[in-house]
């Protein structure tokens, strides 16, 4: 299967990549690591006029920097670099645990942090992720800009993205030492788009209870989502099996799954409520938190 | 004159002008080759029907089946890596070096991988085998000593129709074995 035909330029500078996307806008499109990109491009959904490879920036903009409250990460680093980082497995475990199980092997050598989210499918793991971990992302056009990521993301493959722009960088505050954390994807099989995909961040207290958590939860709305009324009813608790219960359902309650090969509608809705409960129950049990044990009468 | 060597003397495609074709000067298993492409040109079928390598097999042409994984050096610092020649452009890898299956073989001596598999019937059809092998090196090289379950997450990547997934794990543990014992790599 071929693309068909276009263009191609493989810019040295930030500033030609912006040149150009100023001349060509819509019929332009940027080249991280190719890999929604090329089997889009194969499979004729897309035919831009233009091909931007952006191979040679990567010197640039795929990087890991450990910043005192923040980690920054460059677009073009893959998620190879993001599975094998120590700075990343030491202070926010959550992202090597994400990149492991995205596609496979080969895949995670190609794609990009910053493709990933620019392309913004509604079944990518990136998302929810760095939605957990509230992440922003810098975007370069005509000036530079920094907006949290839950405004960058607009719906499926759309983006506060301006044709005219280029996201360069993710920054990623680091989660207070000792919290804990879960990433469960539920696929159907091996290297698969996720079912369901949830991030969890615990936040302990220090006396056993729970200070802030947040929970994002993929591929079951047209966005990513936090599941903000169980975040709620969890902080300053020490949750019970019940209060976990009722916080995985309220999380469930704004998925709006369609049925598709995954599944139907209905399997996905309940599939998040079990997801969310495990992510929740691994999260509590890292950040050393037990679970009140309830009275039956 | 020794300035003409450098690489910025080299053709590229910059910013001032898109090109319809573009120069790839690409090593395969240590042998140069240089040719102007269509930037459309997979980098699969550059292996196969410009340069003639047939080893490197396309199964689904969609990044799932593995069956054209070869190694890279170059895209992620100096080390090798697996990646999905069906999912790459030509022009993705031009200056750096590839090797597919025809360049494990040393002297006439298969590579530890290849007589593993031989010997472990790591084979039925053979269709797979190519990528299988390609994957499993790229994952020796980072990871020498895997468990059998790394072994498995290592290989998630390619697919076996004919269910031999068992004797491709032995396979690539007796592979593993050889290759830390004899202190081989590429």
């Amino acid at each position: 299967m071929y693309p068909r035909k276009f263009s191609y330029v493989a810019p040295n500078r930030v500033e030609e990549v912006l040149t150009l996307l100023r001349k060509y806008r819509d019929e332009a499109k940027l080249l991280a690591g190719g890999h929604s990109l090329l089997p889009m491009m194969k499979l004729r959904i897309i035919g831009p006029r233009l091909v931007i490879d952006l191979k040679n920036l990567r010197d640039r903009l795929a990087y890991i920097r450990d910043g005192a409250r923040v980690v920054r990460i460059g677009a073009l680093t893959t998620h190879a670099d993001i599975e094998l980082s120590r700075t990343l497995m030491r202070d926010i475990p959550l992202l090597p645990e994400t990149a492991r199980w995205i596609g496979d092997m080969q895949v995670r050598n190609m794609g990009t942090v910053g493709g990933s989210l620019a392309h913004s499918d509604p079944a990518g793991d990136w998302p929810v992720a760095m939605l957990a971990l509230d992440a922003s992302v810098t975007i370069q056009g005509a000036r530079k800009r920094t907006i949290p990521l839950s405004r960058f993301l607009k719906g499926p493959f759309t983006t506060a993205l301006k044709p005219t722009e280029i996201l360069t960088e993710i920054v990623v505050p680091k989660p207070p030492k000792g919290h804990g954390w879960s990433w469960k994807k539920f696929e159907r099989r091996a290297g698969d788009f996720a079912t369901v995909n949830v991030a969890a961040i615990v936040v302990p207290d220090g006396r056993g209870r729970v200070k802030n958590v947040s929970i994002a939860i993929g591929s079951v709305n047209p966005t990513p989502y936090r599941a903000v009324n169980a975040e709620r009813i969890l902080r300053g608790k020490r949750p019970d099996a019940g209060l976990l219960d009722k916080a995985a359902e309220m999380a469930a309650e704004k998925a709006q799954p369609s049925s598709d090969l995954r599944g139907s509608a209905e399997y996905k809705k309940w599939l998040t409520r079990v997801m969310v409960r495990r992510a929740l129950e691994e999260a509590l049990s890292r950040a050393g938190i037990t679970l009140e044990m309830t009275q039956h009468a | 004159m020794p300035r003409r060597m450098t690489r910025r003397a080299r053709p590229r495609a910059t910013a001032e002008a898109p090109q319809e074709t573009v120069p790839v000067r690409v090593k395969i298993n240590g042998v140069e080759y240089s040719h102007n492409v269509e930037p459309r040109l997979l980098l699969v079928n550059y292996i196969r029907d410009v340069v003639g390598l047939t080893g490197t097999h396309v199964g689904c042409d969609t990044t799932h089946c593995g069956a054209c994984t070869v190694l890279v050096k170059g895209l992620r610092g100096d080390s090798w890596v697996a990646v999905k020649s069906c999912t790459l452009l030509t022009t993705q890898v031009d200056g750096k070096e590839v090797l597919t299956i025809e360049g494990l073989a040393k002297n006439g001596e298969l590579h530890p991988l290849q007589k593993a598999f031989w010997e472990n019937h790591g084979l039925q059809c053979g269709f797979c085998t190519p990528g299988m092998i390609m994957s499993a090196l790229g994952l020796l090289l980072r990871n020498p000593n895997p468990s059998r379950e790394e072994i498995k997450w290592g290989i998630t990547g390619n697919l076996c129709r004919c269910t031999g997934y068992i004797n491709i794990v032995k396979s690539i543990e007796a592979a593993a074995k050889e290759m830390r014992e004899k202190g081989i790599t590429i």
